[in-house]
């Protein structure tokens, strides 16, 4: 048995230890945001936050989960009104095409912000390697800038 | 792609398509009737399939009847009723449509209209109809209001919302109109359409509906459907190609916890049309998770089949054996022969275009429950007429009862245009009798693709002292993507993979274009721009080649040859004309802002590449920087597009972006191989689609209208990346990169 917290709420999981954190969210506590792309860490579709740093929930097996916190996109937001920065950036930049990435790269470049909080496009080269398949790395490349400055302003933790 | 044939919709008058009426909660809908209704088909939602639904309250609801892959087309056509209805953008709401297949006494018919997206058809597909379905429901309630005031229709206007009078004052809202016009039958005259210049909606700049729902991972694809009592289920697909299960042991899969069936699945017999892509054998189980697991511990021995010894290599050499002779003479204008023996200089090279894969980045998936007497889909589709007939195939029931929901699909790029993972969910879904969730991993989906064909292009140009090129001619060796088509004869494979009216036919006065089908057993179907990317790069690059042979510049040479605008005939899809002088004009805007011509230091280069693909006109221009290692470095990308009329400007720059990152991202490292009867590929380790570092943060778009007739913007940005970055190559280090993928060629 395996408890953990997911969006602030405790999580308990009683299948197969080895089962990816991926597929415990997805099919277990049906929060479905999280997507599966490649399985083998490869493409961040599946990128969630744990104990606040962006982890690849699909190579991730439940049993290292055990009392940690897990953010997920559907948690990312303060409330439905107020969203994060990067998400409010996102929005402006009209980032996604078929959005099927983008909780991923939303998740990965939360964990880049905290990290380096206002990053040069090598910084970006360099740490955001999720794929996306429509190709909308300019509109990602802008929104990251975009969101660094919405953090300055009223930038917060996750 | 499904023959749809059998489900062509009976033709309707303009009468019966558009119908005004009341719904149960009192808005005003106008959509399709449905005449002559089968017994028993009375519901309320069944007899008034809508497009706009204004409810008493003044909200507006738009529906959409067209599969939403990224393309934004659940924004732009909305926008084009909104437009013509006269409202606000910011109170319409969208409501997204079953697939509207109903049967009638005269035979099938489309409540929605022809749903499908493909060959970048859907806003140009639905621009008249859109438009028209809002301005005839705007004229109903212009109408309703008019009768109110007891004046005559045409002295009356409308503003957003509003119908207003000719008298001081005379304003009614649509809300409070709605069920004086429902009442009202529909004119059979088409009511007038808003000029260009009228628009408020249309040609701005929205956002992408449904982006908030995709940044706070609400969003809703078919990989996240939910349905009470569903089991999950994977399939262990033949790894040979046209191979099937010898045997299996299933024993150590049956005791993975929460595995519940194992079943064998029958494919296609080699060379057979397809319904579903391989044989195989398929896992239930209680989760995604288990029914992996499950597929895991099978101890499968492969009947390996007729393709067993199919290779890579093999179809190089093949295609060099068949240039080597005489094939399908498709074009032959003029007299290649005897020009070619008066020319001043030859030029001749080989390109090769390999194999690739779509990997849309939501993997296949289906949900299917299929009953005694019905049978329920959800998936992710470009073609949901398609998989009613997948459905239809694996169940035995006919279309009608076959319900299909299309939700938002994570990609499309041309691979879901074919429903064979809709067949497999309801084939175990029919014989398990549960709910089932069919899901493919990555492996699966790079294993099993119908996959871009790969050729062998021959290109010889003869030109004269002037430089004049007087005779061309493109020999191509392929694997044609009509292969395993049902009724194609042979002759008639190479249409899928040559375009014969292509740049320069019409123009260059003696061209033979000569094809040579390679019968690999490799599936194949439409990538994105389908033989466009194939075709746009040889012929880009064959261009820029002639005019380094020759001492000319390569864009003076594409000027000359494109020369000034006029139509040319153009049969293939996008005609009926092509007009040249479009080129001209994109490519020395491109060339323009990114300083070609001005010099570059040593080490980089710039290269341009123009094309005409699907009715849309593209040009790009890309500086690279090679290093003496060979370390590839884009700095640059000028992208440049000529849609006509730009309906909704945002996406057809999304579109262009992603066609142009889709374009190098691909040249640059994909490729599909097969060796021993087997895809070597598996996932994006050894598929390695490029990220965000490849790209420079120096990257425009453009758009340049043209006219007031939108063409299609989802292909056009794809086919001339590719050439415009090998041309730039050469620019920056003299290597022609004549093979694609590029990999590692610049090191050698």
């Amino acid at each position: 048995m395996i408890s953990f917290r997911v969006n602030s709420e405790d999580v308990v999981f009683e299948g197969d230890e080895r089962t990816p954190l991926l597929w415990v969210l997805r099919d277990h506590s049906d929060l479905t945001g999280t997507k599966f792309g490649c399985g083998i860490g490869q493409c961040g579709a599946c990128t969630v936050l744990v104990d606040g740093r962006a982890q690849r929930s699909c190579i991730t097996p439940i049993s290292s989960i055990e009392g940690r916190s897990i953010t997920t996109i559907e948690g990312l937001a303060t409330s439905d009104e107020e969203l994060h920065p990067v998400q409010t950036a996102w929005l402006e930049y009209d980032v996604p095409q078929c959005g099927f990435c983008q909780a991923g790269q939303i998740m990965a470049t939360v964990d880049l912000l905290q990290r380096i909080p206002n990053p040069t496009d090598a910084d970006i080269d360099a740490q955001l390697t999720n794929i996306c398949r429509c190709g909308t790395y300019a509109r990602i490349r802008q929104a990251i800038h975009r969101a660094a400055e919405l953090q300055v302003g009223g930038g917060r933790d996750v | 792609m499904s023959d749809t044939a059998s489900l062509a919709p009976v033709t309707l008058s303009r009468r019966q398509f558009l119908v005004a009426g009341t719904s149960a909660t009192g808005a005003f809908v106008l959509g399709m009737p449905l005449p002559n209704l089968l017994a028993g088909d009375d519901s309320t939602e069944r007899q008034l399939g809508f497009f706009i639904e204004v409810q008493p309250d003044g909200r507006v609801i738009i529906g959409t009847n067209q599969p939403e892959i990224g393309q934004g087309v659940r924004t732009a056509l909305p926008m084009l009723v909104a437009e013509e209805l006269d409202v606000d953008w910011d109170t319409v709401n969208i409501r997204a449509m079953p697939l509207g297949l109903i049967k009638t006494a005269d035979g099938y018919t489309w409540k929605y209209g022809g749903q499908g997206v493909g060959g970048s058809t859907g806003l140009t597909s639905n621009w008249d109809f859109m438009r028209e379905v809002g301005a005839t429901a705007r004229q109903q309630l212009i109408r309703a209001a008019a009768a109110r005031w007891n004046v005559a229709p045409d002295t009356c206007n409308t503003e957003p919302g509003y119908v207003v009078g000719p008298t001081r004052g005379a304003r009614l809202s649509y809300a409070d109109l709605v069920t004086d016009a429902a009442a009202l039958a529909v004119p059979e005259e088409r009511p007038p359409l808003k000029a260009v210049a009228e628009y408020r909606i249309v040609g701005k700049h929205h956002k992408t509906i449904d982006a908030r729902d995709i940044v706070t991972g609400k969003a809703k694809y078919g990989i996240d459907t939910r349905q009470p009592d569903m089991r999950f289920a994977v399939i262990a697909r033949s790894p040979y190609l046209n191979g099937r299960p010898h045997s299996f042991d299933d024993s150590d899969a049956r005791k993975v916890d929460g595995v519940l069936d194992v079943f064998e699945i029958e494919g296609p017999a080699p060379g057979e049309p397809y319904q579903i892509l391989a044989s195989g054998v398929a896992v239930v189980a209680t989760s995604t998770w288990a029914a992996i697991q499950g597929r895991a511990a099978l101890e499968i021995v492969w009947d390996r089949g007729p393709n067993a010894n199919d290779s890579s290599d093999a179809f190089w050499a093949e295609n060099a054996r068949l240039l080597d002779g005489k094939g399908q003479v498709v074009v032959d204008d003029g007299d290649f022969d005897a020009a070619m023996t008066g020319v001043d200089t030859v030029v001749e090279h080989r390109y090769e275009v390999p194999f690739v894969n779509h990997a849309p980045l939501e993997p296949q998936n289906c949900y299917a429950f299929v009953e005694a007497d019905r049978c329920h889909i959800i998936a992710p589709t470009q073609m949901p007429a398609g998989a009613i007939q997948s459905a239809a195939w694996a169940t035995g029931l006919e279309p009608e009862h076959i319900h299909v929901e299309f939700p938002r699909v994570g990609g499309g790029f041309g691979r879901r245009l074919t429903n064979d993972y809709v067949a497999e969910a309801a084939l175990i879904s029919k014989k398990t009798g549960w709910p089932i969730k069919l899901q493919w991993t990555r492996e699966d989906d790079v294993k099993h693709d119908f996959y871009r064909p790969a050729g062998t292009h021959e290109m010889r140009a003869g030109l004269n002292a002037r430089g004049e090129v007087l005779a061309w001619t493109q020999r191509l060796a392929s694997a044609s993507k009509y292969y395993r088509r049902p009724n194609m004869p042979d002759e008639n494979l190479w249409e899928a993979e040559l375009y014969p009216d292509d740049v320069p036919r019409n123009i260059v006065p003696n061209v033979r274009l000569e094809y040579f089908h390679n019968a690999i057993g490799v599936p194949r179907g439409s990538w994105r721009a389908p033989a466009h990317t194939a075709n746009a790069f040889v012929i880009q690059s064959f261009i820029d080649e002639v005019a380094h042979e020759t001492g000319q510049d390569p864009l003076q040479l594409r000027i000359d040859l494109y020369g000034e605008e006029r139509e040319l005939a153009y049969a293939n899809h996008g005609g009926p004309t092509f007009n040249p002088g479009r080129l001209t004009r994109l490519l020395e805007f491109v060339a323009d802002r990114i300083g070609y011509g001005t010099g570059t230091p040593d080490g980089r280069g710039i290269g341009l590449a123009s094309h005409f693909t699907f009715g849309g006109y593209a040009a790009h221009a890309i500086e690279v920087e090679v290093s003496d290692s060979g370390d590839l470095s884009i700095e640059r990308i000028v992208a440049a597009m000529d849609c006509g009329y730009a309906v909704h400007p945002n996406a057809v720059e999304a579109q262009l972006q992603g066609g142009t990152v889709d374009g190098i991202s691909t040249a640059l490292g994909l490729q599909i191989t097969v060796k021993d009867g087997q895809i070597e590929q598996s996932n994006f380790h050894d598929y390695p689609l490029a990220r965000i570092a490849t790209f420079p943060s120096r990257f425009e778009t453009h758009i340049l209208p043209y006219d007031e007739t939108p063409t299609g913007v989802g292909e056009i940005g794809v086919p001339t990346a590719a050439p415009a970055l090998t041309n730039a190559i050469f620019a920056a280090t003299g290597k022609r990169i004549r093979r694609l993928p590029i990999l590692d060629q610049l090191k050698a």
